[in-house]
């Protein structure tokens, strides 16, 4: 008896060791057996965003995706129905689709001309005499789990486990809220992804992106030029707060900030003027509850694992390596919002991306953040910053200042918790 | 790669008044400018109507799809602030470069904004960006439009295609 809780303890405590509430090991960030542990446990389990059923809206449609490590073909059969099948044939393991994207009913291997339907199921193969039958009882493989929340897809390797409703939790009101800024309530990524290769650990990312203390630095050299009122969000004196929206999922809710200046479009950087046509379109849709969508705007949302919702941009982290992952970025476009899209384009292509204005910078970042974690001292980042004046919101969730680590400690301690799963 | 800029009809012929020596001349300038971190002299080598695009594999209409830069002249402008503020970490300190220029071809003439015709001009190009992130080998097509203006040659439009502009690649920090 004494073994068996001795044997489990020892299990299972290896991420009790290695997070505290207020630090956390730098070989997280650098270890590969950890990485190679968090595909088991993080990215082929829990549910991870993969794309937008706006990328594949006609029957046919198809688009590559990464799932962790894995090519994933998410697809559109001719009933409507959304697919997320893993590019192997079943027959040598070859890939059966080479484009990025396109529109095909079905996916035939190059090398012996197996053929597939797109939604996975064999159809052909040359030669069959040498089977002694007409049919077999293969497929291409698929994400065990896909469910789509408001268009935006997620997969899951685990063949049973939360729902994604689940998993998204309190994350999905944020979702809501995104979808809250279309004139038909409704999200289309449609403006295509920049990919950025970042040499560093992903959960540097996925901490970053609701890190409030970083902006007034990193990014001082664009606040500066363009006179962006952004930095002052994100000061000592700001009224945003940031949250553990629990899950490992955290917001940093400016909309305190929004309100105490009440101006429609403020949160876009611009005045109602500027976008008559979209201020007229949620006036008309919303009626009463328009001011405060247009005051308040959007969410800036970190999903776990992978999803960053950032007001008018959206991120799709992927990792590669221990100490390397892709960033995909594109525009938010909002259905019924035509003047308002070209404009979201515009500013999104200047901010993100390998050469954006901001997350060059992050990126920069999160590059040299990686290096200084080869150093052998001190072992552990600080993640403390807030602990001493944080509170829980009248809806039960820990909230700290704008520029507080909260969001970090919600996000470690889903992590944790995933990681000290057993198997 | 189509666009909304007349890009996907040919250009007409060769506008008159423009020497081989000379535009090579001012293309390789402005390459070594780029190279060199020298934003000011790079900065006035535009016209006021410039477009300076780096596109995806997939940005057929830059105005409703990403491109990974797609700067006016106002946005060269801020882009080239920012770096100047020395805080642009992306690029302080510069990246370590070096590139070559090849198989340059006079490929026709536009019609400007200002009544005249701007040359249009083809070429293979290669950068060697070295870093403390590591060294990273850029290469691809450029398209420029070379206007004369003032009886000087100034740069109206650089288009970069890179050849892997399909795939993810790194910061891109510098002046391509």
């Amino acid at each position: 008896m004494t073994s068996l809780i001795e044997s489990t303890a020892a299990a299972g405590s290896r991420y009790e060791r290695l997070i505290k509430h207020d630090k956390v090991h730098g070989s997280l960030y650098t270890d590969p057996d950890i990485f190679a542990e968090e595909l088991r446990k993080i990215w082929y389990r829990t549910w991870v965003f993969v794309g937008h059923e706006s990328e594949v809206s006609q029957p046919g449609d198809y688009m590559r995706k990464r799932l962790g490590l894995q090519d994933v073909i998410m697809t559109r059969d001719r009933d409507g129905q959304l697919h997320l099948l893993l590019n192997r044939c079943a027959h040598r393991g070859n890939q059966v689709c080479a484009d990025a994207k396109g529109n095909s009913s079905t996916f035939r291997c190059p090398y012996h001309g197996w053929t597939y339907r797109n939604t996975g199921e064999l159809v052909g193969f040359p030669f069959f005499k040498g089977y002694g039958q007409r049919e077999l009882d293969l497929r291409l493989g698929r994400v065990p789990r896909m469910d789509t929340y408001r268009g935006f897809v997620f997969g899951s390797f685990a063949t049973d486990g939360p729902s994604l409703a689940e998993h998204l939790g309190a994350a999905a009101g944020e979702i809501d809220r995104l979808a809250g800024l279309s004139p038909e309530g409704e999200v289309e990524l449609t403006a295509g992804w920049l990919q950025h290769q970042t040499r560093a650990n992903w959960k540097l990312l996925a901490e970053n992106e609701t890190d409030g203390y970083h902006p007034q630095f990193v990014h001082g050299s664009i606040f500066g030029v363009t006179g962006s009122p952004i930095g002052a969000l994100y000061s000592d004196s700001s009224i945003a707060v940031t949250r553990d929206l629990g899950k490992g999922h955290s917001e940093n809710d400016l909309r305190p900030e929004f309100r105490k200046f009440a101006e429609p479009m403020r949160w876009f950087g611009t005045t109602e003027d500027r976008v008559p046509d979209y201020v007229a379109a949620i006036r008309k849709r919303y009626g009463a509850e328009a001011e405060k969508i247009l005051v308040e705007g959007g969410p800036h949302v970190m999903i776990f694992p992978n999803l960053f919702i950032a007001e008018i941009q959206v991120f799709n982290i992927q990792p590669v390596a221990v100490g390397e992952c892709v960033q995909y970025s594109t525009a938010v476009q909002l259905a019924g919002a035509p003047d308002l899209n070209k404009r979201m384009v515009s500013q999104c292509m200047g901010s993100v991306g390998p050469a954006g204005m901001l997350l060059a910078d992050d990126t920069e970042m999160y590059e040299r953040n990686q290096l200084g974690l080869e150093a052998l001292t001190p072992e552990w980042l600080d993640v403390r910053r807030g602990l001493n004046r944080e509170r829980v919101d009248e809806n039960g969730f820990t909230i700290g200042g704008a520029t507080d680590e909260t969001g970090m400690r919600g996000f470690w301690s889903h992590y944790k918790m995933l990681m000290e799963a057993q198997s | 790669m189509t666009s909304m800029l007349n890009n996907a009809t040919a250009p007409g012929p060769v506008p008159d008044g423009f020497d081989r020596w000379e535009v090579e001349q001012f293309l390789y300038r402005e390459a070594r400018h780029a190279d060199e971190s020298d934003y000011d002299a790079w900065e006035a080598l535009w016209t006021d109507d410039a477009l300076y695009w780096v596109p995806t594999a997939s940005t057929n209409d830059p105005s409703r799809e990403m491109s990974v830069i797609y700067d006016n002249r106002s946005r060269i402008a801020t882009r080239l602030k920012q770096i100047r503020t020395g805080k642009r970490y992306a690029q302080s300190p510069p990246s370590n470069l070096r590139r070559l220029l090849s198989n340059i071809e006079f490929l026709g003439g536009r019609a400007n904004s200002s009544g005249g015709v701007d040359l249009e001009v083809g070429a293979n190009f290669m950068v060697l960006e070295s870093r403390a992130r590591g060294t990273h080998l850029w290469g691809g097509r450029v398209t420029y439009r070379v206007r004369r203006q003032d009886d000087e040659l100034r740069l109206a439009y650089k288009k970069v295609v890179l050849v892997d502009n399909d795939r993810p690649i790194p910061t891109l920090g510098f002046l391509i």
